[in-house]
């Protein structure tokens, strides 16, 4: 017995070397400090951005990033107005053809040199060249020649952009477009330092050699994990910017993320879990920010085949059938807005039209979607039989399960749910073979309609229920010709109206954009497009 | 010895050239590609991209491009990553795989043969069945769950240890991770050893070794412990492999930019030369692994390599 003892000794000392190790490592770590908090911002980044060039970057992540380190002509203020960015002022010709853009003396890239009239044009043509593959060329093609050169029709240096000197920028357009300026905040449209493209190439964008002209310079990038921002000493508006470093952590998983806020190590996150949500809404109440976001959510029929070419009374049952309020309070319950419209409401100059049935109680929908469908030519003994695809989530699938046990209970409908990985959802929906209707959603990329009604024009790449009206295209056409912001939104108020009575697709809910922003963070302000500058921001010291 | 070595890393290479062939044309064939997007994008800029990703040439050119690439060693960029290249974000996610698994393994055996030891000697006691009962319950409960639990505990709770991957730069980000990672490992090498030594303690020569007079102390450290290593030896290629790609899960939870993660990415993403890079890689790895462990046991037991 007295020698088994010695065994057991073996092995505690063996647990206990284990144990001394993980302290030593622990003591050892000097970083780790679980102290008071530093002066240092901790944002959460729900994904990688794709890159730093501001034509090679393509997420909304990449972008939130992009705004820290690089400034456009234009950018938002705290509290969401347009104001000058490294332009301090510009006028727009009576046509609205032409736009003169006058540069501040003081805006300069991070290595001192001025940002010039120049680099802007530099990183217009940039941005629409064939060689540089850029996912947002499309942004300015309103710009002269700009679709010619994307086509490889034309060189670059066609772009309608000239520099006329040092200070002074003209943009010619092809056509008025009214959301220009707020085009110009979209980091696709930042500069790029000329002469550090041409030195470094695609390396230009590593943090040692890149120049920002923004709030902040990337001092280090470690894919997967985290994103490291210091102050751009040499930025123009450097004296009203107050926090000194910013930390952008990467955090694919929202419960990660969140714990990580519990811990105190995130002072803003990208977004909130949706499992967890009413608990983080009772523990945090006062930090939890929701705000309606451009972004509808919705569901697209294939408009190319049967059951629904041509057969509106179906779509429109469909669509009545579905209890939209019972839908965001009950299965998506963060705090989004029932959609009766295509565009979400919030959008600048512009009312949206709602679906017909808006203003009836669910009862009388039912009631009316009952009959449509009779008319359609469906019964108890004869349902429709519609298969119904979403990519492989727990949000979506929550969601199909509702829509398709709404639509058994008022109509009788047998849905069949198909879940597909996002990618093959993709190609499906793109190929507009096999689907019947399909999940889907829309962000929009600047505060006008038009980048919500253009996306179902036809011949649009992204109009996955292949939608083909000519009343409708037409309508977007003679909007896009109006000089007048009035007679333009009557065009495209109208061509909504043309398009819901269509019933294209089945407008779900509004997103919202969900943060939880530690009490520590100063100056937070909630806006449509979700554009959150860190140097807006400030950190309270106790 | 060396003639044996030799001779099965030769026999590898057919292996991993089938492996590369199957990978690149399992990547393809899947649907969708690097750049599908619910925005879709029109036409001629899909071309141009297309194009500058060298997307646009048929298949098997696409194929020997690559491979000349790999000749040179070369896995080409990264199409999610397009600031980085595959050889970059594995040579930076590696060593940091290899570390947390290197430690979770460190635990894993230490803790282990420890435990299995002691369960064995004291077989059938409550403490026997206490440690089994925890090994069960190590080997059933997954990792997804474990992990949160001791974040919540450790870092939101008791504030010890930093909740994710990012909140430190020192060493003390790996603990978590580590213990997480290694606890299955742990009740499994337990589990092992305790059946081996169990086996090996009844067996004849460590009786005689008992009628000699020898302590246990000295027949488990000088007799038992060497042939009751044998299966948790051949357990280690498995479970190093199942550590390094299991690592998956503690990486997405804990956020740290290893492997496991950059291989999950890479699949969603259709980023084609990640995770070829990836596979290319993780294959050439559990070749080796397999022979070393192959030539480690021709060490131990000289039979095998008579045969």
């Amino acid at each position: 017995m007295l020698r088994r003892m010695k065994v057991f000794r073996t092995v505690l000392l063996a647990t206990l070397l284990v144990a001394a190790i993980s302290l030593a490592v622990y003591l050892g770590d000097e970083s780790w400090d679980s102290g008071p908090p530093s002066s240092i911002l901790h944002r959460g980044l729900n994904t990688d951005p794709e890159s730093i060039d501001p034509h090679k970057a393509r997420s909304v992540q990449a972008a939130e990033v992009l705004r820290d380190i690089g400034e456009g002509l234009v950018a938002y203020s705290a509290t969401g107005e347009l104001v000058g960015g490294v332009a301090e002022s510009w006028s727009i010709s009576d046509d609205g053809l032409t736009y003169t853009f006058n540069f501040r003396p003081e805006a300069l890239w991070s290595n001192g040199d001025a940002v010039l009239a120049e680099h802007f044009a530099f990183s217009l043509r940039r941005l629409v060249d064939p060689a540089t593959a850029a996912f947002y060329a499309q942004a300015v093609a309103a710009i002269v020649n700009a679709d010619a050169i994307i086509a490889s029709e034309m060189a670059p240096s066609d772009l309608g952009v000239e520099a006329l000197d040092e200070s002074t920028l003209v943009i010619a357009l092809e056509r008025p477009t009214p959301y220009l300026l707020s085009l110009l905040t979209h980091p696709s449209t930042f500069p790029v330092h000329p002469g550090s493209v041409r030195e470094h190439g695609a390396a230009f964008t590593r943090p040692e050699n890149l120049l920002s002209n923004g709030a902040y310079i990337l001092k280090s990038w470690e894919p997967g994990s985290v994103l490291k921002l210091d102050r751009n000493k040499a930025y123009w508006n450097n004296a009203e910017t107050s926090i000194i470093a910013v930390n952008y952590h990467v955090l694919t998983q929202e419960m990660t993320e969140l714990n990580r806020y519990r811990a105190g190590e995130i002072d803003i996150t990208g977004s909130i879990p949706p499992d967890s949500f009413e608990q983080v809404r009772e523990q945090y109440r006062d930090e939890m920010h929701i705000a309606p976001y451009l972004g509808v959510y919705y569901y697209g029929y294939n408009l190319t085949k049967p059951p629904f070419a041509g057969n509106v009374a179906l779509r429109r049952a469909l669509s009545m059938a579905i209890d939209r309020e019972t839908l965001v309070e009950k299965v998506t319950g963060r705090g989004e807005a029932p959609a009766y419209s295509w565009v979400p409401p919030g959008v600048g100059n512009y009312d949206p039209r709602r679906l017909n049935f808006a203003d009836m109680t669910q009862e009388e929908r039912n009631t009316a979607a009952r009959r449509l469908y009779r008319d359609a030519g469906y019964s108890e003994e004869v349902p429709a039989q519609i298969e119904l695809r979403y990519n492989t989530s727990d949000t979506q699938q929550r969601i199909a399960l509702a829509i398709q046990s709404m639509w058994h209970n008022v109509l009788g409908v047998e849905t069949t749910l198909i879940n597909e990985e996002f990618q093959v959802l993709l190609a499906n929906m793109r190929e507009a073979e096999v689907t019947q209707v399909f999940r889907s959603s829309w962000i929009g990329d600047y505060n006008d309609a038009h980048t919500f009604l253009s996306v179902l024009k036809g011949g649009s790449p992204s109009n996955m229920p292949r939608f083909a009206n000519d009343e409708y295209d037409d309508l977007m056409r003679r909007a896009a010709e109006q000089v007048d912001p009035l007679a333009r939104r009557l065009y495209l108020e109208e061509a909504e109206r043309v398009l819901l009575g269509e019933h294209a697709v089945i407008p779900l809910y509004f997103y919202v954009s969900k943060h939880l922003v530690s009490p520590r963070v100063q100056g937070w302000g909630d806006n449509v497009l979700d554009y959150h500058y860190s140097q807006h921001l400030s950190l309270t010291t106790d | 010895m060396l003639r044996y070595a030799l001779l099965r890393l030769l026999g590898a290479i057919p292996t991993l050239l089938l492996v590369i062939v199957l990978a690149f044309l399992m990547v393809h064939a899947a649907p969708g590609g690097p750049f599908d997007d619910e925005r879709v994008l029109p036409p001629d800029i899909e071309a141009n991209i297309a194009k500058a990703y060298q997307l646009d040439e048929p298949l098997a050119q696409q194929f020997l491009t690559y491979m000349a690439g790999l000749l040179r060693g070369d896995l080409g960029p990264s199409y999610r990553y397009r600031d980085h290249t595959v050889s970059e974000l594995i040579g930076s996610a590696f060593p940091l795989s290899l570390k947390l698994g290197a430690m979770a393994m460190l635990f894993a055996v230490v803790m282990g043969v420890g435990v299995g030891t002691i369960a064995a000697l004291r077989q059938n006691s409550l403490l026997d069945r206490i440690v089994m009962a925890f090994a069960m319950t190590g080997i059933s409960i997954p990792v997804f769950v474990i992990a949160p639990v001791l974040v919540l505990l450790f870092a939101v709770q008791l504030h010890w240890l930093p909740a994710g991957w990012s909140g430190s730069e020192g060493a003390a980000r790996f603990l978590l991770p580590a213990i997480s990672l290694a606890l299955p490992q742990i009740a499994y090498i337990a589990r092992l050893t305790r059946a081996s030594m169990i086996d090996v303690l009844a067996s004849d020569f460590v009786r005689t070794a008992r009628a000699q007079g020898l302590g246990t102390q000295a027949i488990v450290r000088y007799h038992a412990l060497k042939p009751a290593m044998l299966p948790v030896l051949s357990y280690m290629g498995p479970a190093i492999a199942a550590i390094l790609t299991g690592s998956v899960v503690v990486e997405e939870i804990f956020g740290i930019p290893g492997l496991g993660q950059f291989f999950v990415r890479g699949a969603l993403n259709r980023d084609y030369t990640l995770v070829l890079g990836i596979v290319i890689f993780y294959a050439t790895l559990v070749v080796l692994l397999n022979l070393i462990v192959d030539i480690l046991y021709s060490v131990i037991d000289p039979r095998i390599r008579r045969r």
